[in-house]
Parts: structure tokens; C-alpha cells; sequence
């Protein structure tokens, strides 16, 4: 059988330091959507818990650390990023590994470079570390999550990689050249 | 422009999809006459002032969403969800 090389979704295209803000690709071992059925939300969380230290995310939050994470991702629906899970019981589950392109934006101009692309308020206050938000970064939809003081995970579908690189050097570029 | 998505809090207008009059959630018996029909199809107030209309936060929690505003200020009043409009 032909040998195949697995590629990151990002492979060639990151990472990426322009000014203070660089920018790289995170690999995680396993995507998997969890989506509990009506009425198992507590039970769901609970073995979410068990499994990767960090309960089901509250919309627009995201639970865990850097290789444990659970990120709210649309209506009882919520990506963990990390450790392939075992089955739970009262939860739609589906494996999303290879559909997303993950990428950290870090450094003290990230939230300036991502002002230009994202419609939504970036501020302390409406914005912290833990918030997670669905929406739209350039012209793609995207899950957006503060992992830090200056530091953001962006998820966009695989796809659309290199158009999320190349708005993102765009912007990082356009941000260095204020300073 | 911002819309209060019930869920995800105030967001940008270009996150969301502006279906139209939320008199499209009010669908009619199947057994309803053909005037009650043409009606939901086709006839549509044109209000100059308070409004409800249908918007999808495509790029935000896809929720349904029922938005009240005004076409003579552009105030925007208010939003449920469309399972919970009154």
C-alpha cells in the first residue's frame, strides 16, 4: 500500500512572526464534537470532567488548558481539543479531527492584528481569557477563544487554511507598520 | 449596526442572516382556506415604525432569532429567540 505523509492543515504556511505578534499552528492530538441530547447536559459535563479535567463550556466559553480544552462551538454543541475521548453516553459525538486548522495568535499587538479581522468587542471587559466566541474572522466563519493576556486561538475550517493565513499576515503586517 | 443575539450577547449586523417579516414563523393549519394561505405567502405589512423581523446569526450560535426594531429611527428594540417570540 502507497505510503501517504500527513500534513497539518497549516504545513508550509505557518509559523509566522511579524513585529511582536507571531503567529503558529497548534496540532492537537484529537477534535472531537460533543453535543449532548436534551436533558443530559449535567451528566455529559460531568464525564467531560472525568475525562479531560474541564466541564462542558457555557456558550461563548471556552474550559480547560492548552492540551485539555472544550470550546463552546454553536447551540449544546462544544469542540474538545486535545486527547481522543472515550465514548459518553447522552452525547452526539463525531471526530473533526482533520476538518480544522488551529492556529495561536500571540504577542502584544494579537488583539490589534485581530481588531482588523473580527467583528466582535475585543476589550477586557467584554473579552477575556476563557471567553470563546462563534463568529466571523475576514470572510470566514471561525471559533475564536482567549487562551491568555495576549494570546488566541482561532479555529477555521480546513479549507480555508491558507486563506486564514494570508488575511492574517495582511493584518499582522498592516499592524507593525503603525508601531 | 448590532443585534442582541440572545445567546451570544451584541454582535455585529454581518454575523447575521435577515430572513424577512416574522410572520414567516407563523405558518397556517394545513387545513387553513386559500385566504388564509395567500396571505402568509405573499401578503406582508409594510410598517414604517416598530417591526419584526426573522434573522439567522449565521456566523455566531445559528440560532433563529425574532428582532424587533424601528424602520423610521433604525432603533433596534430588542430580540428573542424564535422558539420563545411571544
Amino acid at each position: 500500500m502507497t505510503e501517504l505523509t500527513a500534513k497539518s492543515p497549516c504545513d508550509g504556511l505557518l509559523p509566522l512572526t511579524i513585529g511582536s505578534v507571531s503567529c503558529s499552528e497548534t496540532v492537537f492530538d484529537a477534535i472531537t464534537s460533543v453535543a449532548p441530547y436534551a436533558g443530559e447536559a449535567e451528566w455529559v459535563s460531568s464525564a467531560l470532567r472525568g475525562q479531560i479535567g474541564a466541564e462542558f463550556p457555557a456558550p461563548n466559553r471556552a474550559t480547560g488548558t492548552a492540551h485539555n480544552r472544550a470550546v463552546w462551538s454553536g447551540r449544546d454543541q462544544a469542540l474538545v481539543l486535545g486527547p481522543r475521548l472515550a465514548e459518553i453516553p447522552g452525547a452526539a459525538m463525531t471526530d473533526q479531527t482533520d476538518a480544522w486548522a488551529c492556529v495561536a495568535l500571540d504577542g502584544a499587538g494579537a488583539r490589534d492584528v485581530l481588531a482588523r479581522l473580527v467583528p466582535v468587542d475585543l476589550r477586557d471587559h467584554a473579552f477575556s481569557q476563557g471567553h470563546a466566541a462563534r463568529t466571523l474572522i475576514g470572510h470566514m466563519t471561525c471559533v475564536l477563544m482567549r487562551t491568555g493576556e495576549n494570546r488566541y486561538g482561532i479555529m477555521v475550517f480546513r479549507s480555508m487554511a491558507r486563506t486564514l493565513a494570508h488575511d492574517l499576515r495582511l493584518a499582522m503586517e498592516a499592524v507593525d507598520a503603525r508601531r | 449596526m448590532r443585534i442582541h443575539c440572545p445567546i451570544c450577547g451584541e454582535r455585529d449586523r454581518r454575523e447575521f442572516y435577515y430572513k424577512g417579516a416574522a410572520a414567516a414563523a407563523e405558518r397556517p393549519d394545513p387545513q387553513a382556506d386559500a385566504a388564509t394561505w395567500n396571505d402568509f405567502v405573499h401578503l406582508r405589512d409594510n410598517p414604517a415604525g416598530v417591526t419584526r423581523d426573522l434573522w439567522y446569526h449565521e456566523a455566531g450560535c445559528a440560532a433563529w432569532i425574532v428582532v424587533t426594531r424601528n424602520t423610521a429611527t433604525h432603533e433596534v428594540l430588542g430580540a428573542v429567540l424564535a422558539e420563545d417570540r411571544a
